[in-house]
């Protein structure tokens, strides 16, 4: 049962002395949300970097539904359903909340490449366009820019985007951060319905909403991975408490 | 070809080199400090050659007129740097390209407008002019050997400047860390105008440098800009140590190229187009120098950031 | 019905209307100074696509404005001479026919930017501005040095390029066709910001990375837009050697990369009619300051210094500017 729809095998990845990655294996399975934790300065957004394709590990592995992608380029793992968010949001901020959720659908497609059809009236890419964006709640503000959003606005368009490519897996960056603690319980019932549809790695510090929401955790501390488990077990895990209470536990 | 001549060629591609290297200096220290693209730098260098020889012309003293190039230019450069550069530090490559593309253009019609479109003349001191013996025998103009020795006294007062003084302290500090500096309260905008002109200086002597050699005139300013570019691309822009190196690249490769080039294509090709071939590689070969540079590392040979 | 479109009508009636009535008028030199401005927003049009949409500060399009040129010079001069240019792998002779010219323009130019962009892409910010300057004066001293099409001299076309079924001499018919290649530009261009490539190349000037990561590869769209935008500054080169039947190496320098850039800045950088009315601006201060002072480019220079401080988005840009507010 449930082979893994995302694996990693013995990533390593070092900037000089500093080791990011040290041997790190890991897997995603179909109908999961893995969180990864750790304490600041630990590695999970180089290992988030390795994992989308903007940063090329030392040595290891990386599959995708048993395809091996170790290869591939951002764009490429992209287009094979590997879908992210940003920590610090990366938007067109010039543009409307739709074009940038067009930008999506379009990039999905793999019909860049066309000159003269109107995007901004293609009903079957606005139709695609606007579900993603009522299952995020942006629906309403579709046509104003994305500078006049909200911070937590434009965590809600950064998953609306990761939807529109019809994600295998979604990799989410800390996608509660600075959204208040009514902004995050409003995200979780999201987040429950789509790990159905796609397995999510989760990157997250709001340890209350780790808890609520992973199916397993695994955590992170200077490159290492220290434990993966079920939460009871990281719960109880010593080295866990040792890495992040020090050592009164 | 006489090892003679090509003794000579080497110490001309030295002299050009260390030239570009005085303008080239200033560009890349203000860009590796205030991010700032500057194409208004061979105006400053212009500024300086006109300084020289309108002092020159006055008063008949040629290290008169070269203060008085360090002088106007490094005032020019923080006269400009305090009125337009300052507001363009935050803003973009493109707006900073055209904002300097329009200082050019005043600059170069107001010069037009004080002292016409004819070239003026800067001499060479009587002390300096005539050839002097080399070891081997080779005659060398006394003049571009001293332009050579100024050059490297330069290279030698920056790299002294840069390691040993307080100044150079900031500025290395500018380069890493900006909000650090200012947060230990050094004055920022004071140390910016302070290099600006510090850059303008070196430019506006190199200008007087040449002006003796070349001649005086509106324009002068942009081939020697545009050459000074391909020298702190190909070093990495922010490095003197890269603007050093690129300089004798360049000056070398723009010496040597129309000597060599018409001989190698002679060795497979009949003379006449041999020499017209040769001839049209050499004047492109400094660009084609660069962007092979570029190509094999993208931010240049001492290149940090991109 | 929004501001700016309501310019952008006015500027086309003003290109229509300014011609006829010097038709009418008999003031041949008024429809040559159109024409200019038509061929001139030509190659705005076509730099702005890199610029404006792509975010590719390109300070090297002469080069594709003067290969235009000299491959009509090329083209035309051995025509004029009944020589071949070349008899091998094929025999190709020059031409006198625009439509000919046009489609060995297109060519030359597409290269040029594949080319140029296969090199120059690779790096970005300065380091791409440079590039892109170190392919326009390599071209520049070629053009100097190479003594076959007039060096620095420069090559005269004794003869006006003809064009099927009408006389390319009359300035009128000359200015009809260079009008209509402009908005055939400026149709494509405005088809092109609203389809799928223009958003895309659109986004990728604002944030690289999110169009990479919704699958865009960033690499290869910048390349066609490079290859597009050399294309149309190519034609426009062609066209303004036809004009002046002159070209030289001028045509290659990085002043001529620096003009067009500033018609396009003038203009309003990224909007559809901001090379038009920049290059209108620019033909209108050379005709309206030039008699008052032989120095009115520290005008020029005043002017773009003040836009590029103060006014960013050009005349487009501030005429426009209540549009947001409107909406």
């Amino acid at each position: 049962m449930n082979n893994p729809v995302l694996r990693l095998e013995n990533i390593q990845k070092s900037f000089g002395a500093l080791v990011a990655s040290d041997n790190i294996s890991l897997d995603l399975r179909a109908g999961e949300i893995h969180a990864l934790i750790g304490p600041n300065g630990a590695g999970k957004s180089t290992l988030i970097q390795q994992i989308a394709g903007s940063l090329a590990p030392d040595h290891g592995r990386i599959s995708l539904l048993g395809q091996d992608i170790s290869k591939a380029g951002l764009s490429q793992r992209a287009r094979l359903g590997l879908a992210r968010t940003f920590q610090i949001s990366e938007l067109a901020l010039e543009d409307s909340v739709l074009q940038n959720v067009l930008l999506g659908v379009i990039g999905a497609s793999g019909r860049v490449f066309r000159f003269f059809r109107n995007a901004l009236k293609d009903q079957d890419n606005i139709t695609q366009a606007n579900t993603a964006l009522s299952r995020v709640g942006l629906l309403e503000v579709a046509q104003k820019p994305v500078s006049t959003l909200s911070h937590g606005q434009r965590r809600q368009l950064e998953i609306a985007i990761a939807l529109t490519l019809k994600p295998k897996v979604l990799l989410l960056d800390e996608p509660m951060a600075g959204l208040g603690g009514s902004g995050s319980k409003a995200l979780m019932p999201l987040l429950e319905t789509l790990k159905s549809e796609a397995p999510i790695l989760l990157v997250e510090h709001d340890m209350d909403a780790v808890f609520a929401l992973a199916d397993r955790i695994s955590v992170l501390v200077y490159g290492k991975l220290i434990a993966t488990g079920s939460v009871a077990e990281i719960r109880a895990n010593r080295e866990v408490r040792t890495a992040y209470l020090g050592d009164e536990a | 070809m006489s090892a003679i001549l090509l003794a000579e060629q080497v110490l001309n591609g030295l002299q050009s080199g260390m030239m570009l290297f005085l303008t080239a200096a200033g560009l890349t220290l203000i860009f590796g400090v205030m991010g700032l693209i500057n194409l208004a730098h061979g105006s400053l260098y212009m500024v300086g050659a006109f300084a020289a020889a309108a002092v020159a012309a006055y008063t008949g003293s040629f290290l008169l007129a070269l203060a008085a190039s360090i002088a106007a230019a490094a005032a020019a450069g923080a006269l400009v740097e305090v009125l337009v550069i300052r507001r363009l530090y935050a803003r973009d490559h493109l707006d900073q390209v055209l904002a300097t593309f329009a200082l050019i253009l005043i600059f170069s019609e107001g010069t037009r407008w004080i002292y016409g479109s004819f070239p003026l003349f800067l001499n060479i001191p009587p002390y300096l002019s005539g050839p002097i013996t080399l070891p081997g025998g080779i005659q060398y103009p006394l003049y571009r050997l001293t332009i050579i020795g100024v050059g490297l006294a330069v290279a030698l007062g920056l790299y002294g400047l840069i390691t040993h003084t307080k100044l150079g302290i900031r500025i290395r500090a500018g380069e890493n860390d900006r909000e650090m500096i200012s947060a230990l309260g050094v004055d920022i905008g004071k140390l910016y105008t302070i290099i600006f002109a510090l850059g303008a200086a070196l430019a506006g002597l190199a200008g007087a440098l040449v002006g003796a050699i070349q001649s005086v005139q509106v324009g002068m300013g942009e081939p020697v800009l545009i050459l000074a570019f391909v020298v702190i691309v190909i070093g990495g822009i922010g490095s003197i140590k890269g603007a050093l190196v690129g300089a004798l690249l360049v000056g070398l490769t723009d010496t040597l190229g129309p000597l060599f080039l018409p001989c190698l294509f002679g060795l497979f090709l009949e003379p006449a187009s041999a020499a017209t071939i040769g001839a049209s590689l050499a004047s492109m070969l400094i660009y084609i120098l660069m962007a092979a540079i570029l190509v094999w590392r993208p931010s240049g040979l001492y290149g940090v950031r991109a | 019905m929004k501001r700016e479109t309501m310019i952008n009508a006015a500027l086309l009636l003003a290109m229509i209307a300014v011609p006829l009535w010097a038709y009418y008028a008999g003031k041949p030199f008024t429809i040559t100074l159109a024409t200019k401005v038509a061929i001139l927003a030509l190659a705005g049009v076509g730099l702005n696509i890199a610029l404006g949409i792509g975010g590719l500060v390109s300070f090297g399009h002469a080069a594709f404005f003067g290969l235009g040129g000299y491959t009509m010079g090329i083209l035309a001069s051995h025509a004029q001479s009944y020589s071949p240019l070349f008899n091998w792998p094929f025999l190709f002779e020059g031409s006198q026919n625009m439509l000919m010219i046009w489609g060995v323009t297109i060519l030359v130019s597409a290269l040029a930017g594949l080319i140029i962009g296969l090199l120059a892409l690779r790096t970005s910010g300065v380091y791409f501005i440079m590039l892109s300057l170190a392919f326009g004066q390599m071209l520049y001293y070629f053009a100097i040095s190479w003594p076959a099409y007039g060096g620095e001299d420069g090559l005269s076309i004794y003869v006006r390029n003809g064009f099927p079924g009408l006389n390319t001499l009359d300035p009128i018919q000359f200015f009809a066709i260079c009008f209509a290649l402009l908005l055939l530009a400026l149709f494509f261009t405005h088809r092109l910001m609203n389809s799928p490539f223009g958003l895309a190349l659109n986004a990728a000037r604002q944030s690289p990375l999110r169009a990479a990561t919704v699958g865009v590869g960033v690499f290869r769209l910048r390349l066609v837009a490079l290859i597009i935008s050399a294309i149309i500054t190519g034609l426009a080169g062609a066209l303004y050697a036809d004009l002046n039947r002159f070209i030289s190496p001028t045509m290659l320098s990085w002043q001529t990369s620096g003009e067009i850039m500033v018609f396009v800045i003038l203009g309003g950088v990224g909007r559809l009619m901001g090379p038009l009315a920049g290059a209108a601006l620019f033909i209108i201060l050379e005709q309206v300051l030039g008699p008052i002072s032989e120095y009115w480019h520290i005008y020029l220079g005043a002017m773009l210094l003040l836009v590029v401080l103060f006014a960013r988005g050009g005349i487009i840009g501030s005429l426009a500017k209540r549009d947001a507010a409107h909406e």
